[in-house]
């Protein structure tokens, strides 16, 4: 936390849960604890996929009042994260980005980035950043 | 037997097909991944049939997210959620074409594709408009295989297919394969069982 202001949540989303989790521990070693971060990976059996309630469940899990960002790998990844932001429903679902940057180095900055206190805007622009 | 039956027993007779036609352009995993959401739907056909349709139709579409894994989850969810909900609508509920039309144009925004990304949508688009025209069954089915078909020669757009390239060109579309025969065993089922 940077003051009382809250930190932006990062959320990880890939189809391995390997990676999920890997990516997650990255981000938790190279930034500390001062950001709210969760992960979901598979599908509801463990198997590769992505599975919407369990990236509604990371959402819940990183929820930030200052807002959540969410990186994905591959297509349905992606759409199961939209779903899970529409079920988070009004007005949670308005303070979440999905971003269009690549999962590791995405996670790794823009969690850099929340834990100096900057806003989701900011810490999405800068992952992005990363992507033509 | 039941319609939701009817097309889980097609997508189980089917799923080493649409896996074999997903390993060609995908990740391999069509067949099973609607394997398992149809049969998720399956285990609650009793609950589901005992609802009025729009809450049906909205309750298997979220069962089918949950379950299926993978991007045909919200694709499919996304198709029979919105169903639901414009059927739902007061003086609308009677209007299944505008309906579907309605739930197909939702599923395109779901996947920011278009007709001839070689996906699901290239089946569906033909089959509403075979509705819309009032064709009979048989010749709805028949038009939803056609478009399947039709898929091969499309280069691909979307999902895991579109990194292929040109590569995907000539392999029909595995989710476009899925809303045919799902299409079919509903016609066949309707035409059977002769709904008033």
């Amino acid at each position: 936390m940077n003051g009382n202001r809250p930190n932006v949540g990062i959320v990880i989303v890939s189809h391995s849960p390997l990676v999920a989790r890997g990516t997650a521990d990255m981000v938790r070693q190279m930034v500390g604890d001062s950001v709210p971060l969760a992960w979901s990976g598979g599908n509801s059996h463990g198997e590769l996929g992505t599975d919407a309630r369990g990236i509604l469940n990371a959402i819940e899990e990183a929820w930030s009042d200052a807002g959540v960002a969410v990186f994905v790998d591959l297509g349905g990844a992606e759409t199961n994260s939209e779903m899970a932001v529409e079920m988070l429903g009004l007005p949670r679902s308005k303070q979440v980005s999905i971003c269009n940057a690549p999962v590791v180095e995405g996670a790794v900055i823009a969690a850099a980035e929340a834990s100096g206190g900057a806003s989701l805007t900011k810490v999405v622009a800068t992952a992005e950043e990363l992507s033509p | 037997m039941g319609l939701i039956e009817a097309c889980r027993a097609t997508i189980a007779a089917n799923s080493e097909h649409l896996c074999a036609l997903d390993r060609a352009i995908g990740d391999g995993d069509h067949g099973t991944n609607m394997r398992r959401g149809c049969e998720a739907v399956s285990a609650e056909d009793a609950s589901v049939s005992a609802l009025p349709l729009p809450d049906a139709l909205e309750k298997i579409g979220l069962t089918l997210v949950m379950n299926i894994g993978g991007a045909a989850g919200p694709l499919y969810g996304t198709l029979l959620m919105e169903m639901g909900r414009k059927l739902r609508v007061p003086d609308e509920e009677r209007d299944f074409p505008s309906a579907l039309k309605q739930a197909i144009n939702a599923v395109a925004r779901r996947g920011r594709s278009h007709a001839g990304d070689k996906t699901l949508l290239d089946v569906l688009y033909p089959v509403q408009d075979a509705l819309a025209h009032r064709l009979p069954l048989t010749d709805i089915a028949r038009q939803a295989e056609l478009s399947a078909e039709l898929t091969a020669a499309m280069r691909a757009m979307r999902g895991r297919a579109s990194y292929l390239g040109d590569r995907s060109i000539g392999h029909v579309d595995p989710g476009a394969s899925s809303c045919a025969l799902l299409t079919t065993a509903i016609c066949r089922y309707l035409e059977e069982y002769r709904p008033v």
